[in-house]
């Protein structure tokens, strides 16, 4: 039954039972399905437990990947067939490289700690159990895409994640925005899978497999040219790429990312670091000796890779519509698409293993930023998640919760030393390298205003002064602080909660907020603070596992044998040698984002702070300054978004963002409108008319034939007799006469 | 192809016609006796599936290629025609799907039955269907198969004419009419094919209208002869698929039909056509197949799109399902239209697909109708918390309609797309090979036509499943409004529960009766098909390596790979 | 010649039978003139038979009056109902088949 069995003996048991990985948390699915209402925490367990059991197989096998990448460069392979049709064979399995142990144990982790996090998060949700069955299933669905051995498994968890992100992104789903998200969400990522389809359908035309790897795999044989036509592989690599823009959340399909923050957070932070958007940009990696050669444009004897098109727009365009967004969710939401669009641009550049490094780093800050974000609503801003008017000053309340964004926010940005910076310094440095100069700088620029963006949501967030529901928070335990009785703040904060919107009461019914940690009293409680914390330090370190600066390159060597295509000559381009010369604009244009946010904040936050300062002391001066106070705050912020927004990115955004509002959402509402009002005309004149009408037609002849012959039926049986007989007697006289 | 496994001759002949002898049976017991007239015709259709079941465990699946059990005999030798029966792998799911959906129709009828009632005359009306459908997946004689295929025509009928809605006068005689319009043209092609094969043939006298004889002789018969020929059989299997144009009748029958007949329609009946394409007339006239393939695909693809779009005209949820046949059925069509083993593998496939679950979709649409009297799409809404398990189960077929990997659907529409871009061509075909720039474009337009599935099917679900009941349906819950616990998938577990909640049923206020969840008889009846949708979803080689074998030998002639 | 005699003994008896059918009102006569056509029949097909000297016409004959017993006492039980419901067997009276 299974291939190559004796091939991969010294492989290890975990690198050659990885096929468990996905499948532990598809039945678990199952069993959270069929008994998680009876369990007593609702079937999260089985959900946690099964993540960890797949997080323990993924990291058993990325240790002996580790040990066999010393001395083979062979992917373990192990198969069944699981349909075939004629000569043609598709199996299920496991194909396990580096990329993929690399994918498997980052999802696997991950998924583990968003869960452990929404039992918190979601407590007493009415559909608690089916929001873990969903995240299980989503989770199992990364996870056998990744491992795919062929195109169709890759399919089958795509397509899977997909439905799962309809399921819960609709999660509440009473509302009917939830539930147009979700169905909006699913569209347009189906959208693209058309292009999936077809291209699926191309690769068999092409290379006559759907193997990813092997001698005969599609990898194999574009890298060696064993394919007929050159411009039938453009067009297959064209229509992959689609479905990876649909998914990755690419320009111009990127519009239902930012709605599909209508989830819960922890769905949102799953979504968007490892798993559902990242597919897209995994699908490029995965089979790029296709996208490589098939979407490599000779320009005038300059030859450049249309991917990096896309992945250069949408970096800009990304990152300009995050400075208009209130809402902390929609920030990250279009910082992971900016973030997206520089592994994109990696690729595109021939920069594969940065691309791929930006994939795992990426993953650990920005799933911390979000389940950040998700702390904040939960505890601090009474579930919105509205900077401007819910939060503000949540820095002394919410330490960990601060101090975990702040290390992720360093990240993201690429400041120097952080994780971030030792992956997205190297694509950038290697858009140089490969002469994409006009890629650099829009790397450079995406950095700078990357850095501009987060200061802002930052200071928003965690500085200046407490607003709404985060007011109710800072201001209701700083009286209570005071106060002896700690039990009675706890009582006090949760009767507060129950003021919450009415909208979320419904979802967080009785709300009893678990123990926090020691050292924080007032944060998250610890299933919250404990995966920030753990997320956060890998933020900080993950990037040392490729680090260029100081030539230390392990994750190169264990994912090199996945590119597909050789390093050097005839393949993609070597990666340049670190300089720190090199690195200088970048490290210059982060400090710049950073001190022309950190330079407007000050002001904002000075003046925001005066106020409450007054209205801390002396009530009523706050009472009687209210006026002015407000003009005040209306000012800042007019000045703050008039420099940093008006003068920076303002004409780029709002054009992005009305391109984004009228011209695609108004082209996918309008096809959708179009194509219904088609409907209904054809359907009301082509079909009921024309061809129906044909067949009425028919029946009204008949019925005609029929009114002339009735009196025919007169109903006497001497008459039936007599027709008889004379129609027998004419048939017997036509006989005689034919005959004689 | 043409070994054949002459093992228990009796058995396929006892299965067709036991539900004729329930019939007999039922013949006796007086009509006010119901549950004992609902027991034995029950009693009957699950020994017929015994039967079904049986022969699968005899079924030799290493020579699925062949037919087995097969028996011949002379039957009305003045006109040539012989009783000649066998099955393999081909019709073998067929053969038993039809008798799994008439059981577990009969199980859902026992409280189901549509007004105006008299259950006798119903019951035996689906034993008489179950004979014919059983009788037109086992036929090997051309005159055969035309009996069997013309006997499925009156009881469904009288389905729809006595059970059916409102219009059922209209709809049953356009049914009729429609089907019968086909069937005659599809007959004089059977004589036709006869006539000329058999002075083609060096032996007149061993003419007969075995499917053996034309399958050895189909491709003597001169191209032009060939192409009006299979016109003929095309116009009648295109009508009963339904191909566009002919579809038009589709809609108002699965409207007006009662659930059982709707059911067993989309199940069943629709296959008819699609298997007399895959059995008779492509294998029968490769000449002209190759002709009519083009013309095949593009009718396919055009009946995808269309179909899609009328359903995203429709304002009624079981118009709106029929409709979505028509799209689904394209892809069968387009399958077959390629003429190569991934592609008619992928069309049979796709014919049980759709079976199981747009079956199950029409047993959902006729229960909300049921509880709620109306299938207006815009009356109907927030199903989920109403009737959370209704619900489900209409996301869960809603999503392996629209094809998603890991359900049934997925695996008739992606290898479809997957064959369609490859289509038959090359050099040195027999009979020439097909335009790959034709069927290229095809397979893209194909791939929207699954956008668009997803679109009606999820805009669908949005309208009817999420959101708040309606406000002339709110409070009639049957736990109440609101505060309601979505019970959600782990609905199985609580059979006991849904019996309870089916039994406290009173009638509430205003005359609306309380609506309540899935009831016993429903889940008994639903059950195998959401099974079955998972399990070959997730291990669809149980049924291609019973296709496979007899495909392949089927396109042997065409020269493909 | 013993044939032709045959023949027209046969033709004597089928124009009578259709007359009785064509003229009488009571169902019963019309069906007992249905009966002389049969027979008329019969005796063409005996007469033929022993000409050709086979015995196909000797089967078909018997399956006539088979068919004959059969349609006889379909028909004589309908003439029952339909006297027992209307007390009156008049062919004439009979007419719900108009069109």
């Amino acid at each position: 039954m299974f291939a190559e069995a004796e091939a991969t003996h010294a492989a290890g048991w975990f690198l050659e039972h990885a096929w468990l990985i996905p499948v532990i948390p598809a039945v678990a699915f199952f069993l959270i399905i069929f008994f998680g209402k009876k369990m007593p925490r609702g079937g999260s367990e089985i959900g946690i437990a099964a993540m960890l059991a797949s997080f323990v197989i993924a990291a058993g096998a990325t240790y002996q990947w580790i040990q066999w990448t010393h001395h083979s460069e062979e992917a373990i392979d192990k198969t069944l067939t699981w349909w075939s049709s004629g000569p043609l064979k598709f199996s299920i399995g496991q194909h396990i490289d580096g990329l993929a142990v690399m994918a498997l144990v980052l999802v696997a982790f991950i998924s583990t700690l968003v869960q452990i996090y929404s039992t918190e998060y979601v407590r007493g949700d009415r559909r608690y159990t089916h929001f873990f069955a969903s995240l299980t299933l989503f989770s199992a669905g990364m996870l056998a895409m990744v491992l795919a051995p062929n195109m169709v498994q890759f399919v089958l968890g795509w397509e899977i994640m997909g439905l799962c992100s309809f399921m819960l992104i609709g999660h509440w789903w009473e509302e009917e925005a939830n539930a147009r998200a979700a169905l909006k969400a699913f569209f347009t990522v189906r959208t693209g899978d058309m292009g999936l389809l077809v291209g699926t359908a191309m690769l068999l035309a092409v290379f006559g497999t759907l193997d990813i790897g092997g001698e005969h795999g599609i990898n194999a044989m574009a890298a060696a040219g064993e394919f007929d036509s050159k411009s039938m592989l453009m067009w297959t690599a064209v229509a992959l790429f689609i479905a990876a823009i649909g998914k990755s959340g690419q320009f111009p399909l990127h519009t239902w990312l930012p709605d599909a923050m209508a989830g819960p957070t922890p769905v949102s932070s799953l979504l968007h670091s490892s798993t559902m958007v990242v597919a897209g940009v995994f699908l490029v990696a995965r089979i790029y000796p296709v996208f490589h050669i098939g979407l490599d444009i000779n320009v005038a004897g300059h030859h450049f890779n249309f991917i990096a098109v896309i992945g250069g727009i949408t970096i800009l365009i990304a990152a300009g519509l995050a400075f208009v967004q209130n809402d902390i969710k929609k920030v990250l939401a279009y910082s992971t698409v900016s973030q997206l669009g520089y592994m994109m641009m990696g690729l595109g550049v021939g920069a594969w293993m940065p691309a791929v490094f930006h994939i795992f780093t990426h993953a650990f800050f920005k799933c911390c930023l979000f389940l950040c974000a998700g702390s904040i609503a939960h505890t601090g801003s009474h579930h919105s998640f509205d900077m401007k008017t819910d939060m503000g000053g949540l820095r002394k309340k919410m330490p960990v919760t601060f101090v975990t964004w702040v290390i992720s926010t360093a990240a993201l940005c690429g400041v120097p030393f952080f994780s971030g910076f030792f992956s997205k310094d190297e694509i950038i440095d290697s858009a140089h390298a490969n002469d994409y100069t006009v890629f650099w700088i829009i790397g450079l620029i995406g950095a700078f205003m990357t850095t501009a963006y987060m200061t802002r949501a930052t200071y928003l967030t965690f500085f200046g002064k407490a607003r709404g529901g985060a007011a109710h928070f800072v201001d209701g335990h700083e009286d209570h602080s005071h106060d002896a009785a700690s039990d009675e703040v706890h009582h006090d904060v949760d009767g507060l909660d129950t003021h919450a919107h009415p909208v979320h009461d419904d979802h967080h019914a009785p709300l009893n907020h678990g123990k926090p940690l020691p050292f924080a009293p007032d944060d998250s409680p610890w299933q919250i603070t404990a995966p920030l914390i753990l997320l956060s330090f890998l933020a900080l370190v993950a990037g040392y596992l490729n680090a260029a600066p100081f030539h230390w390159h392990s994750f190169e060597h264990w994912l090199e044998s996945s590119i597909g295509l050789p390093i050097g000559e005839g393949g993609i381009p070597e990666p340049p040698a670190f300089e720190w010369v090199n690195a200088l604009p970048s490290i210059v244009l982060v400090l710049a984002g950073f001190a022309v946010s950190l330079f407007l904040s000050k002001k904002v936050f000075f003046n925001d702070e005066k106020s409450p300062f007054k209205g801390l002391t002396e009530r009523n001066s706050l009472l009687g300054a209210g006026h002015r106070f407000l003009v005040n705050k209306y000012y800042l912020d007019a000045l703050y978004e008039g420099v940093i927004v008006k003068s920076i990115a303002h004409p780029i955004a709002k054009a992005a963002y009305w391109v984004n509002q009228n011209v695609l959402d108004g082209v996918v509402n309008s096809v959708g409108i179009t194509g219904r009002r088609t409907g209904e005309w054809v359907y009301r004149n082509v079909d009921q008319r024309v061809v129906d009408g044909a067949v009425n037609g028919s029946g009204a002849t008949a019925r005609g034939a029929g009114g002339v012959l009735q009196p025919v039926q007169s109903g006497k049986v001497s008459m039936y007799g007599a027709l008889l007989f004379g129609a027998a007697a004419v048939g017997a006289l036509v006989l005689v006469l034919v005959n004689s | 192809m043409h070994d054949v496994l002459q093992n228990q001759q009796w058995l396929l002949s006892l299965g067709v016609f036991l539900p004729l002898a329930g019939v007999l049976v039922m013949l006796f017991i007086p009509k006010s006796d119901e549950s004992t007239v609902k027991g034995v015709a029950i009693l009957t259709a699950a020994a017929t599936l015994l039967v079904g079941i049986y022969t699968m465990t005899q079924f030799d699946y290493g020579k699925a290629g062949s037919l087995q059990f097969f028996t011949t005999n002379n039957w009305i030798t003045p006109i040539k025609a012989t009783y000649t029966i066998g099955l393999d792998g081909i019709s073998l799911p067929l053969y038993v799907l039809s008798m799994i959906i008439t059981l577990l129709v009969m199980i859902y009828s026992w409280d189901h039955v549509p007004s105006p009632g008299n259950p006798k005359a119903f019951f035996i009306l689906m034993l008489v269907l179950q004979t014919g459908m059983a009788g037109t997946f086992v036929a090997q004689d051309l005159i055969l198969f035309f009996v069997f295929f013309e006997v499925v025509l009156l009881p469904m009928y009288f389905m729809i004419g006595v059970w059916g809605g409102e219009n059922r006068q209209y709809a049953s005689l356009k049914f009729f009419l429609y089907t019968m319009f086909g069937s005659a043209l599809m007959l004089v092609s059977f004589i036709a094919l006869f006539v000329v094969t058999r002075s083609h043939a060096a032996d007149p006298e061993a003419a007969n209208f075995s499917f053996k004889w034309f399958l050895e002789n189909g491709a003597d018969v001169s191209k032009n002869t060939a192409i009006w020929i299979f016109a003929g059989m095309f116009i009648g299997f295109a009508v009963k698929v339904p191909m566009f144009p002919f579809h038009t009748w589709l809609p108002d029958a699965h409207t007006q039909a009662p659930t059982q007949g709707s059911v067993i329609l989309a199940a069943i009946l629709l296959k008819l056509g699609t298997y007399g394409f895959v059995r008779i007339a492509i294998p029968f006239l490769p000449q002209a197949a190759t002709k009519w393939a083009p013309v095949i695909g593009v009718l396919a693809v055009i009946g995808i799109i269309y179909g899609a779009l009328g359903c995203l005209a429709q304002t009624d949820m079981k118009r709106l399902i029929a409709f979505s046949s028509v799209a689904h059925m394209g892809f069968v069509m387009l399958g077959i239209a390629t003429l190569t083993p991934l592609g008619i593998n992928a069309a049979l496939f796709g014919m049980v697909a759709h079976g199981l679950i747009t079956g199950m979709l029409f047993f959902v649409a006729g229960s909300v109708k049921e509880r709620y009297h109306t299938l207006e799409i815009k009356r109907l809404s927030g199903l989920l918390q109403q009737v959370p398990k209704l619900g489900w189960i209409l996301g869960m077929c809603a999503m392996a309609s629209l094809g998603l990997p890991g359900l049934a659907g997925f695996w008739g529409e992606f290898p479809a797309i997957l064959s369609s871009w490859n289509p038959l061509h090359g050099d040195g075909l027999p009979y020439g090979g097909l335009s790959l720039t034709l069927f290229r474009w095809l397979t893209v337009i194909a791939a929207l036509g699954t956008v668009l599935a997803a679109g009606y099917l999820l805009w669908l679900y949005q309208r009817t499943a999420f959101g708040n009941p309606t406000a002339e349906f709110a409070g009639l819950g049957a736990d109440g409004a609101h505060g309601h616990d979505a019970h959600g998938h782990d609905a199985h577990g609580h059979d006991a529960h849904a019996a309870d909640a089916h039994g406290a049923d009173a009638h509430g206020e205003g005359g609306h009766e309380l609506i309540h969840d899935v009831n016993k008889f429903e889940w008994i009846a639903w059950t195998p098909l959401l099974l079955a949708i998972v399990v070959f979803g997730v291990l669809p080689q149980l049924m291609f390596k019973l296709f496979d074998p007899g495909v392949v030998e089927l396109v042997k002639v065409f020269g493909g790979k | 010649m013993l044939l032709n005699q045959f023949l027209i003994l046969g033709a004597l008896l089928f124009c009578m039978g259709v007359y009785g059918v064509l003229t009488r009102k009571n169902a019963v006569m019309v069906l007992l003139s249905i009966e002389l056509i049969l027979n008329s029949v019969n005796i063409n097909l005996l007469a033929f038979d022993a000409m050709n000297g086979n015995s196909d016409g000797n089967v078909f004959a018997l399956f006539i009056i088979a068919v004959a017993a059969a349609e006889v006492g379909v028909g004589l039980a309908m003439v029952l109902l339909i006297f027992r419901n209307r007390k009156n067997i008049s062919l004439d009276d009979l007419s719900e088949m108009k069109g």
